[in-house]
């Protein structure tokens, strides 16, 4: 199985004038193609820090990340951002959709980014959140939807140009039982089918779920569990 | 790459658009009502300064010079050879009217009835009395819309004037060491005309207001009677004004066709425009630079409220804006939604703003002209100096919303997404 991520010596340091806060001390981390992988820890461990630097949002102080075989700190803002497009997509704790927006809307841009016409990238999004339950809430407003809702629609945007992974920071931390639930069997279902997935998380009910869980404890990698 | 950067283009209507529909109404027309005032300040304020001259341009025109303009030389008080030039002129076509007009000094005098000690002075003013073919004078100046008391001159009249409502106090209240002004001078009212050493009494007929002083300070009776007093069998006028068909021939051409007739060793002849008081246009241009200096002091007023408003709601969305970046979205396509966005708010202002001035302001003002001392101020708005102004605004407003775009679009994206400073 392919190496789809390889993270090496990854350290990350905050710099308040002159206080330094080092939040990732030295992390190597292999995340194979196909794989769900699970990010674990207390409240300010580095959980959300190190998927941030794997997922190509800030970058570290030191080390290296190759991800699908691109050296991505050696690329510019530009091709950053382009490589973020074609190749990553994201799920956030508070869905992060663009208010103004409606469902079908969020759903579309990366695809319009992508080149495709707008009348396309709308038949392809209605079609995504169809296929996650959404087809008769595509025209609503994110105000207009619950939570749970809004991320699947986080979920639709994030996957609708197949992305080679997908950065789930707390998908589920917002949601009530059912909602997590609904959200967690989505991604399940999308790892079954070939999907990379990276999810930050604090609830090892849902970590457990996953194919492996690595522990962070004080910007170290303190233990792993390999579930399947 | 350029089918990239139209891509780019695309994502930033699609979201500008989106964003500017679905955001508050109120706010959305409040903002295109600070566009509507910046274009009417850009365009009314220097077109109402500049409508104040070219009202009193428009006077001297219509109510004076007319097309053409013929005068005595400097050395000459009349126009020699008036009749050849005036049968001349009848011949070409596309001459609409002329006037020809007979003037001599003279003095004026009211109250010489009640003077009861010689020794007070007589009550006078220096004027210039015309004489006019009182037809031929409406058909050029329409001189009979210009009384404010009275009626106009009869060929028929005998003894009967129009006199300037800026010879009466009554009309131009002015206390000036050697300004004279005649007290009591009504309808009906004798005054004594006299002039080269010949007095006659004769009645107010009208009294004329144009705020052009050719008129206001003048005397006006009918040419017949002004040539017996001043003795003028060679019917030499002092005066020749004509209007012209400019779709037939250009006043240029009938100046032209006068000096290849060697009229111009006979007169001075002047089109409009080198006849026109030169302090006018000069008066004009200053009133254009000082309504320039405050639209530009409107559209830097402008320019800050769409930067301050673009970039207030750029910062509260920094979270969205940063989303965007991470999800792959260009920056420029983030800044260019906030362009378009100031873009529409520019144009719709604008528009809105150009149907005013051109359907209500212009009309209105020209029906209700600004009643100022010197004259009937207009509203003047060249479609071309305003369609520059249009750009102008549109440009500054798309500056305006690149600017506090760029400012957050550049911040780190993360930053935005967690909301660090």
């Amino acid at each position: 199985m392919k190496k789809i991520i390889q993270a090496k010596g990854i350290k990350k340091t905050f710099y308040s004038g002159k206080i330094e806060t080092p939040v990732l001390k030295g992390i190597d981390l292999d995340v194979q193609e196909g794989e769900f992988l699970a990010i674990m820890g207390r409240s300010g461990a580095g959980k959300s820090t190190l998927m941030y630097q794997l997922s190509l949002l800030d970058e570290p102080t030191a080390g290296n990340i190759i991800v699908n075989d691109v050296d991505v700190l050696k690329l510019s803002g530009k091709k950053k951002t382009v490589f973020r497009l074609k190749n990553l997509g994201y799920i956030f704790q508070d869905y992060a959709l663009v208010p103004e927006l409606n469902a079908v809307e969020n759903v579309s841009i990366p695809l319009l980014m992508s080149g495709m016409s707008i009348k396309k990238s709308f038949e392809k999004s209605r079609l995504v959140l169809k296929n996650l339950g959404l087809d008769n809430q595509s025209n609503n407003l994110p105000s207009q939807l619950s939570g749970g809702e809004q991320q699947r629609v986080s979920i639709a945007r994030a996957i609708v140009d197949n992305p080679k992974i997908i950065f789930c920071d707390e998908p589920t931390a917002n949601l009530d039982s059912e909602s997590a639930r609904v959200v967690m069997d989505i991604l399940k279902n999308l790892n079954r089918k070939g999907q990379t997935i990276v999810m930050v998380t604090h609830e090892r009910e849902y970590g457990k779920e996953t194919d492996r869980i690595i522990h962070l404890v004080d910007g170290l990698i303190d233990k792993e569990e390999r579930l399947r | 790459m350029a089918l990239f950067n139209k891509n780019l283009v695309r994502i930033g209507w699609f979201l500008g658009w989106r964003q500017l529909k679905r955001s508050s109404l109120w706010s959305n027309v409040l903002i295109i009502i600070v566009m509507i005032l910046t274009f009417l300040n850009l365009v009314v304020v220097s077109g109402i300064l500049v409508g104040l001259i070219q009202g009193s341009v428009n006077a001297n025109k219509n109510y004076y010079i007319s097309d053409l303009l013929i005068t005595p030389l400097k050395e000459k008080d009349y126009i020699e050879k008036s009749q050849n030039i005036l049968t001349n002129i009848e011949l070409i076509n596309g001459i609409e009217n002329i006037t020809a007009r007979y003037r001599t000094s003279g003095t004026i005098e009211s109250n010489y009835k009640l003077r009861t000690n010689f020794d007070d002075e007589p009550e006078t003013v220096s004027t210039i009395i015309v004489g006019i073919d009182p037809i031929n004078e409406n058909l050029v100046t329409t001189m009979s819309q210009l009384l404010v008391e009275g009626e106009y001159l009869d060929s028929s009249d005998f003894d009967k004037v129009l006199v300037g409502s800026s010879l009466l106090r009554r009309y131009l209240d002015i206390e000036s060491p050697g300004f004279d002004l005649l007290d009591d001078v009504f309808i009906g009212t004798k005054i004594r005309l006299s002039i080269e050493g010949q007095s006659r009494e004769v009645a107010v007929k009208g009294i004329l207001k144009s705020k052009v002083d050719e008129v206001d300070r003048r005397v006006f009776m009918v040419d017949s009677q002004l040539r017996s007093m001043i003795s003028r069998p060679d019917l030499n006028v002092g005066e020749i004004s004509m209007r012209i068909d400019e779709t037939i021939v250009s006043p240029d051409r009938v100046k032209e066709i006068l000096v290849n007739n060697g009229f111009d060793k006979n007169a001075k002849i002047q089109t409009f425009e080198e006849a026109q008081p030169k302090f006018l246009q000069d008066i004009k241009d200053t009133f254009a630079i000082l309504g320039s200096i405050i639209s530009s002091i409107g559209l830097v007023v402008a320019s800050i409220t769409i930067f301050i408003v673009i970039f207030i709601n750029a910062i509260t969305r920094r979270k969205y804006i940063g989303i965007m970046k991470g999800i792959g979205v260009n920056g420029l396509a983030i800044e260019l939604s906030y362009v378009f966005q100031s873009l529409i708010y520019a144009i719709v202002g604008s528009a809105i703003g150009l149907v005013l001035v051109y359907t209500l302001l212009i009309p209105y003002f020209a029906a209700n002209p600004i009643d100022f001392p010197f004259s009937d101020g207009i509203l003047v708005a060249p479609l071309d100096s305003t369609l520059f102004r249009i750009g102008l605004l549109i440009f500054a407003t798309a500056l305006a919303g690149y600017v506090p775009a760029r400012m957050i679009v550049k911040k780190n994206t993360l930053d935005s997404i967690l909301g660090r400073k």
